[in-house]
């Protein structure tokens, strides 16, 4: 399997050359989720699950940009976001695919609900 | 001395207050009364390895197959800690096999090298934090090291760096990250005194990291979410500060909840970057909310939501909070055994030892000898690179003006600390190298301008104080161009490669292409500097006791070993040769016994004067000669030199030559300098004066001996000279040379009579 960067370059054809005549963008920078999913099954071939599964919410990750990323993490900081807009999230995430992320934020909901780490509405 | 009394338990004291007794005045001067020693008070959580709130261990399933209840704990009490670890962090099917198991059971396989690491980590897998807490408390000492030995994660050794300075100059960053990957160093961490400078500091390291060697990892400790975002702009190659607590209240004081780190694990890892979290002992006693329990349950906890929350390793082992645990009873041994819960949890261990714990430089070392003879996956999560001053985290345990200190306790004890000799020059050029990238880079990209007394101060400083500010601003705006425009690891490459600096630019591009591959996102990976991923997966701690595991290979013992400091017969034999002109002596006939009641022989030893020109204090053996002959004169008597040629014992050339002598007196001198007085009717050993400590041995010295062996011709009664009397290491720094000369000695002498001695005219 020849590995590619996420915008799909084999990894290859990242050269000083391409690099140095401006060929190359930030996109070619970024791991494949492929990638991720493979590193998965590698940690859990390893006896590791929990880093497996971590590995393959950052597959999923691999659609968000960089502002989101922020954003999102900024918004499960405790007290930063209603049940409502985390929520929100929870629905973005589902949409692009992020289906265990989007679970995780959902038992962010949960937990935080319990303990009172949500923002009132 | 007047004293006065407060209460029973006070120590009397003079009015000036310092205390009546010498030997305690003494002791109160020492370094590690400056230290402060707690008494353990449990409700505030000053307590290190248990306490009474500390909860017993217990695991319930419920129905539903999810935990009902965890250490103490019912499901509707967890606190989000207990809550991600009990839905995350334990593995369900293990459980009942391994909670069942007795805590003194469960450590002894823990520490048997006959039962397989991975059975262990099967086993902790199932285990709740109060359990692992429990087990780990009935580690002795000794039992830690032989279970980190067993299971830390990856085979090979590391160390990591804190690289930073009180200026944040990029030129002196880019400098010392260079100088710490000479030294062997292969993760490297910065942060900064004024956050706005973080990118720039992140540039200047990574540029820096790739000047020595390819492939060691850099991070930027800063807030986590500007950490985040330089790495994935390629600033960084690693991160590691994502803070993980062990009460609800400290976790939700740092900002963050479980899921907001485990989401900025996946950030993370989404990115293609190496991350590990940071936890340690103390921080929730320093918080003032610790919950009342021990220090080692509450990293348990860390530790294991470390494991629930998908990091792939720890820094741990005190960290910020490493002298608040080694300020009470059992503090050192539960900084060890922080790190080893996060190997018993299968993560990588980035082990502590990166806060200087305290003044006292025996407990200091005390503190971080042990793991370094056990070796782990990261023997410091931060070993100063640079001088105390610079370390802008504060002094480390070990700092750069104790790296030799470190490269010869790894040589002591045949153990790889990560670390190798760096000559001067080979310092001084890779400095030179990552200054001048680093001052193109910025003059390419127009961060900023350093000119060339700038790079040539850089170079050869000790520290920041030797760098001169021309700018007090240079640094922010560089930062804040860096933020604004935003630069990446692209515009990186590009001008290191444009600048002339390829193979710099190669190695840095080489970093990105890796986190496009992402094997190193895997257990405890490094690479090595053919940039081969060291990991859990690929190059696994195999220990399974005495003769198994990691061993350094020849080539790395070799390096272990090549100290600068290490000098070897064939380098003082030569160093000897430089003074061979000092002293031209001719080996006369066989010795015949005088007659004369006033002379007085001086026995030279088969190579004083002959191989050996210079003795242990640097006076040449002619000074000595030169003294020893002016003081018999002062005692109106004759010298007479004889040569002895077939013993290096001193005791037999002293009474060889004194059975020569016509007043059956002396002097017995060695080309180390060592000297004594000797008569015919003596045993060899029972000399009349011995002036042992040769390296103390001066000329006014050398003049009493002679003096002394003259007034004992004469039969005048003497005051023998005492020897020199020295605090100091004296045998450590002396005994090679010694051994050495000794080894000269060896090959000179003969089974050959004694002849007689004399100056060469010159």
């Amino acid at each position: 399997m020849t590995l590619r960067a996420r915008s799909g370059r084999p990894v290859e054809e990242i050269t000083v050359e391409r690099v140095v005549a401006g060929e190359l963008t930030a996109e070619d920078l970024r791991v494949h989720p492929d990638t991720l999913r493979a590193q998965a099954e590698v940690a859990a071939a390893h006896g590791n699950p929990q880093l497996a599964a971590n590995l393959r919410r950052a597959a999923e990750m691999t659609a968000l940009s960089d502002e989101r990323l922020l954003a999102i993490y900024e918004a499960l900081r405790p007290g930063r976001s209603t049940r409502a807009e985390l929520l929100a999230i929870v629905a973005e995430l589902e949409e692009s695919g992020a289906a265990t992320t989007a679970a995780m934020v959902r038992e962010a909901i949960a937990g935080g609900a319990e303990r009172g780490l949500l923002a009132d509405p | 001395m007047s004293r006065r009394w407060h209460r029973p338990d006070e120590r009397p004291v003079t009015n000036s207050g310092g205390p009546v007794s010498g030997r305690f005045a003494a002791l109160d001067r020492r370094p590690v009364n400056r230290d402060g020693l707690a008494r353990e008070d449990p409700e505030l959580g000053l307590v290190a390895m248990r306490s009474p709130a500390d909860p017993e261990p217990a695991l319930e399933l419920g129905p539903d197959g999810r935990v009902a209840a965890m250490d103490g704990r019912q499901r509707e009490r967890f606190d989000v800690i207990d809550r991600m670890i009990a839905d995350h962090g334990l593995d369900l099917e293990v459980a009942p096999e391994a909670m069942a198991l007795e805590d003194g059971e469960l450590a002894r396989r823990i520490v048997d090298p006959g039962v397989p690491r991975a059975e262990v980590t099967r086993l902790v897998a199932g285990i709740t934090p109060a359990k692992l807490a429990a087990v780990v408390r009935l580690l002795r000492p000794v039992e830690i090291q032989m279970a980190i030995a067993k299971m830390r994660v990856r085979r090979t050794p590391s160390i990591q760096a804190h690289v930073t300075n009180r200026l944040d100059d990029p030129l002196l960053i880019a400098a010392d990250a260079a100088t710490a990957v000479a030294f062997g160093f292969r993760e490297l961490e910065t942060t900064v005194p004024v956050l706005e400078d973080a990118p720039s500091n992140a540039v200047a390291l990574l540029i820096g990291s790739q000047v020595a060697a390819p492939g060691a990892l850099t991070q930027c400790s800063v807030e986590e979410a500007m950490e985040l975002e330089l790495g994935m702009r390629g600033l960084t190659t690693y991160a590691e500060t994502v803070s993980l607590y062990g009460t609800e209240q400290v976790f939700v004081d740092g900002d963050d909840t479980p899921w907001s780190k485990a989401f900025l694990c996946s950030a993370y890892a989404s990115r293609g970057l190496k991350m590990r979290v940071t936890s340690g002992g103390g921080a929730e006693v320093l918080m003032g909310a610790a919950e009342g329990c021990s220090m080692l349950y509450l990293e348990s906890r860390c530790v294991s939501l470390a494991r629930a929350i998908g990091a792939q390793g720890v820094q741990n082992g005190g960290i910020d909070g490493a002298s608040v645990v080694g300020a009470v009873p059992d503090g050192m041994r539960e900084l060890l055994a922080e790190n080893l819960m996060v190997m018993l949890r299968d993560l990588e261990s980035c082990s502590g030892n990166d806060t200087l714990v305290s003044e006292s430089d025996i407990r200091r070392t005390a503190h971080t000898v042990p793991l370094l003879l056990a070796g782990s996956d990261f023997l410091f999560s931060g070993f100063g690179s640079i001088t105390r001053y610079d370390n802008m985290f504060g002094p480390s345990n070990f700092n750069g003006d104790d790296l030799d200190d470190y490269l010869v306790l790894q040589r002591d004890w045949g153990v790889d600390g990560g670390l190798r000799p760096a000559a001067e020059e080979e310092v001084l050029a890779v400095r030179e190298r990552a200054a001048r990238a680093a001052q193109a880079v910025y003059r390419r990209l127009a961060l900023a301008d350093y000119d060339e007394a700038h790079v040539e101060a850089v170079v050869t400083a000790h520290g920041s104080k030797e760098v001169p500010v021309e700018d007090p601003l240079a640094v922010l705006e560089a930062a804040t161009a860096v933020q604004r425009r935003p630069i990446t690891a692209l515009e990186i490459v590009a001008a290191l490669a444009e600048e002339g600096f390829a193979e710099e630019a190669e190695r840095v591009l080489a970093m990105i292409r890796e986190r496009l591959k992402g094997d190193y996102l895997q257990t405890a990976a490094i690479f090595d500097e053919d940039m081969r991923v060291l990991s859990k997966v690929t190059d696994p701690n195999d220990y399974a006791g005495p003769g198994t595991g990691y061993e350094p290979d020849p080539g790395r013992r070799r390096e272990i070993a090549s100290v600068r400091q290490a000098i070897s017969v064939r380098e003082v034999r030569a160093e000897q040769e430089l003074a061979a002109a000092t002293l031209h002596l001719v080996e006369g006939p066989p010795a015949a016994a005088g007659s004369n009641p006033r002379e007085v022989c001086i026995g030279l030893s088969p190579a004083a004067g002959r191989g050996i020109w210079t003795t242990l204090s640097g006076l040449s053996v002619r000074d000595a000669l030169r003294e020893i002959e002016a003081g018999l004169e002062e005692e109106g008597c004759e010298a007479r030199l004889i040569r002895v040629r077939s013993t290096v014992d001193l005791g037999l050339v002293g009474l060889t030559a004194a059975r020569l002598a016509g007043s059956g007196i002396a002097v017995g001198l060695q080309g180390k300098g060592t000297a004594l007085i000797h008569r015919r009717d003596l045993v060899p050993l029972a000399n009349l004066e011995l002036y042992s400590v040769a390296p103390l041995i001066d000329r006014e010295m050398y003049r009493t001996l002679g003096i002394n062996a003259g007034r004992h011709a004469k039969g005048v009664v003497t005051v023998p000279a005492k020897n020199p009397y020295t605090e100091e290491a004296i045998t450590a720094r002396y005994h090679t040379r010694a051994l050495a000369l000794v080894a000269i000695e060896r090959e000179r002498s003969e089974p050959s009579p004694p002849n007689e001695l004399t100056r060469a005219a010159s």
